[in-house]
């Protein structure tokens, strides 16, 4: 198994069926694997049964929510609008938005890299002397891997999300960035509870999935009243008071940044905006992207540490303020990926996600974002199949809620890729004598009406084509449709002189 | 310094060096003006129907609303509802002056204390600083008088509100916390809470009571004579 580190972002990450062996490696990108992650996805019947009943639920309940909200095509324009402001002035409102967590009496942890990060969090829990530590969900946690760091020293993170706390039993990475346990069937959870919690009853009963949910939760408590640090993730930061939000639906966010004596937020750059306003039009857009919910159960936002006379909360507060690649994207044809506000609903309704699950995209972040902010993030050198994994069926962008034009970005990389001569030597062989013909119209008709009669010989009267000579890697994975008439052109030429 | 990495990183993407004067002051006028954006038109509504929005949304998101004509019915409603949810008539209270002045002696079978709540208690009744009838959200910012406990640790959570603290929309909530100050005015913490705590994190299936409370129940005391509902 090989071992990749990765250049100039320092991911140690372990991924996929190291992980699950629970074999201690570095780096573990798996997105140049991406074709037999596909294929082995596609071949795992377990897998294939969870995104089956999943999938339509999410897109059902978002359509919902849509469509009892009038205003949200146009709170789209606004929430793209806010973000745009918000990254052509990015400089001055983090540093407007530092100086108010100082003001708050919080502390600010600017970290370039992700080892300058998991270095900041150890920092912290070690100062604090923290023996156990609970988090709430973050995928920039994933991001960094702190968890192994964390467990390297000694220290034991404790995820309470209750799809993250079944992934940590499981000892996997989420498949999807809000439901990350969205590749699990309930027969899996209750196995892994069996196996886990060894201190129960081995012959109870979980007779719905509500006597799981109960286990879980009072499992978590005792974890969370034991923790002596809580950290979390950010939604968003807000340079006009200095605070950190947090959104959720079980209550585990705000126990883990409530409980413990020390909280850390853990947030990327490109997380802050300006106002209160500006925070609440993104998030109208942001529960009803997600889940389909109007507003999420818990939307909480924290503004530095514990005040005097409080009776409750944490005596500190800590951001760690992550680029990790980020800045690079600024100015770049990339940055609009950095208006994401991870919703997911680009995964939820591509029709690849839904095929092959989180898991075969091999990093962080899957699906659509995923392929477009990988290569940003890791190099276009290990992730160029991501951005090629794409029917560019355009789904993605007509959900996005802040309008990030994903295909076309998908399309810059593969771009990319090819003007850095990553693209296979065949397939660029092929697009040259393409653009040969293509440069020439005459050429390209005769030869196009050549193809199509050729084609319909082939087939002899058939609607498809399981296998074309020359072309098997092609239909291998799917048919070739025979076309049905002559070429558009020709066609063309005929409907006007029928005129 | 990474501060300046970042900044100077940033900086070089946008072709430029800091903000010049006049930008920086532009920047820093939307801050102290911080406009507002669209706002739903469905929270606005005349205040008895604003009202009936929220007690709607409350029910919609799994919570449950008992309406009373005065705060000082606030006591007889507690133990009505422990009742009829089979619970001892036990619970944290916020240590807040409004709850402090109601005639708890109307209902004297109810044990309370006055603090932030414990792992074990397992009813907590909170002070409701505002509402939202947009989503049917409650506001509860922290402070020595509302401890975050309350919100997130015991089962069973009651909030005593008053009609006249409903609003339409989370902008008109942001006013009442800034109250006309500018910076520095946020507590520690705001929690926006809508309905109780859930999750579908099993197989994509919504469950309630996750890690935070099972039951939600509004106490909403009609101190607004133009909210009342129409006779």
């Amino acid at each position: 198994m090989k071992v990749r580190r990765c250049r100039g972002a320092g991911f140690a990450l372990h991924w996929g069926p190291a992980f699950r062996l629970g074999v201690a490696a570095l780096v573990q990108i798996t997105s140049p694997a991406f074709k037999q992650n596909a294929a082995r996805a596609l071949a795992d019947a377990g897998l294939q049964k969870a995104l089956g009943k999943a999938k339509g639920a999410f897109l059902q309940r978002r359509a919902e929510a849509v469509a009892r909200l009038p205003e949200f095509e146009a709170l789209r324009d606004i929430g793209r609008d806010i973000k745009n402001h918000t990254l052509a002035n990015l400089d001055a409102y983090l540093e407007t938005y530092a100086a108010n967590v100082e003001r708050a009496g919080g502390t600010v942890h600017w970290c370039s890299t992700a080892e300058e990060a998991r270095a900041a969090v150890l920092g912290i829990c070690q100062r604090a002397g923290a023996r156990t530590v609970t988090k709430g969900k973050s995928m920039i946690s994933e991001e960094i891997a702190v968890n192994d760091h964390l467990e390297a020293h000694g220290i034991t993170p404790v995820e309470t999300d209750l799809g993250e706390y079944i992934i940590q039993l499981r000892r996997e990475h989420p498949s999807h960035i809000i439901a990350p346990a969205f590749h699990l069937n309930r027969e899996d959870w209750e196995a892994d509870f069996r196996r886990m919690h060894t201190d129960l009853d081995p012959n109870r009963v979980f007779a719905e999935r509500r006597d799981i949910l109960t286990e879980a939760r009072t499992k978590l408590r005792e974890r969370f009243l034991a923790a002596d640090v809580g950290i979390t993730g950010a939604n968003f930061l807000i340079a006009e008071t200095g605070s950190s939000v947090i959104v959720t639906n079980e209550g585990n966010g705000d126990l883990t940044q409530t409980l413990p004596r020390v909280h850390i937020a853990l947030a990327s750059i490109e997380k802050v905006v300006p106002t209160l306003e500006d925070a609440t039009s993104l998030l109208r857009l942001l529960a009803r992207s997600a889940t389909g919910q109007d507003f999420s159960v818990y939307t909480t936002f924290s503004t530095g540490a514990r005040r005097p006379a409080d009776l409750d909360g944490p005596e500190e507060y800590h951001v760690v303020l992550i680029d990790n690649g980020r800045s690079n994207m600024i100015g770049s044809e990339f940055q609009d990926m950095l208006r994401c506000i991870r919703c997911a609903a680009c995964m939820n309704h591509c029709p690849v996600y839904g095929a092959t699950g989180g898991h075969a995209y091999g990093w962080v972040y899957p699906g659509p974002m995923g392929s477009v902010l990988t290569p940003s993030l890791v190099g276009v050198d290990k992730a160029a199949h991501l951005p090629n994994a794409s029917t560019f069926c355009g789904k993605c962008e007509s959900v996005c809620p802040v309008k990030i034009p994903l295909p076309k970005l998908m399309r810059h990389w593969r771009e990319r890729e090819f003007e850095r001569h990553l693209t296979p030597s065949a397939v660029r062989s092929n697009l040259a004598l393409w653009a040969w013909f293509a440069k020439r119209p005459g050429m390209y008709r005769a030869a196009t009406r050549a193809a199509v009669g050729a084609l319909r010989l082939i087939a002899r009267g058939r609607g498809a084509l399981r296998s074309l000579p020359l072309a098997g890697g092609w239909t291998e994975g799917r048919d070739l449709p025979v076309p049905e008439g002559g070429t558009f052109m020709s066609r063309y030429a005929k409907q006007q002189r029928g005129r | 310094m990474s501060k300046d990495a970042i900044l100077g990183a940033i900086r070089r993407g946008l072709k430029r060096g800091p903000l010049p004067a006049d930008q920086r002051a532009m920047i820093d006028g939307r801050l102290a003006s911080h406009p507002r954006h669209l706002i739903p038109a469905r929270s606005r509504l005349p205040r008895p129907e604003q009202v009936a929005l929220f007690v709607a949304n409350v029910g919609k998101e799994f919570g449950t609303v008992a309406r009373v004509a005065d705060a000082d019915a606030v006591p007889t409603a507690i133990a009505a509802y422990l009742a009829q949810q089979n619970l001892a008539p036990r619970f944290v209270l916020a240590p807040h002056p409004d709850l402090a002045a109601l005639p708890w002696a109307s209902a004297p079978m109810l044990e309370f204390e006055a603090r932030r709540a414990q792992p074990d208690d397992l009813v907590a009744v909170q002070h409701g600083y505002a509402a939202i009838a947009e989503t049917g959200t409650l506001m509860l910012p922290s402070g020595p008088e509302r401890p975050t406990t309350l919100n997130i640790l015991a089962e069973t959570e009651i909030v005593v509100l008053r009609a006249s603290r409903i609003v339409g929309a989370y902008e008109e909530a942001w006013d009442l916390l800034r109250d006309g100050r500018t910076g520095g005015f946020m507590p520690r913490n705001v929690m926006l809470v809508t309905g109780p705590s859930r999750s579908a994190d099993i197989e994509q299936t919504l469950e309630l009571g996750a890690h935070g409370p099972r039951r939600l129940h509004v106490i909403l005391i009609d101190d607004d004579p133009a909210a009342l509902p129409a006779p």
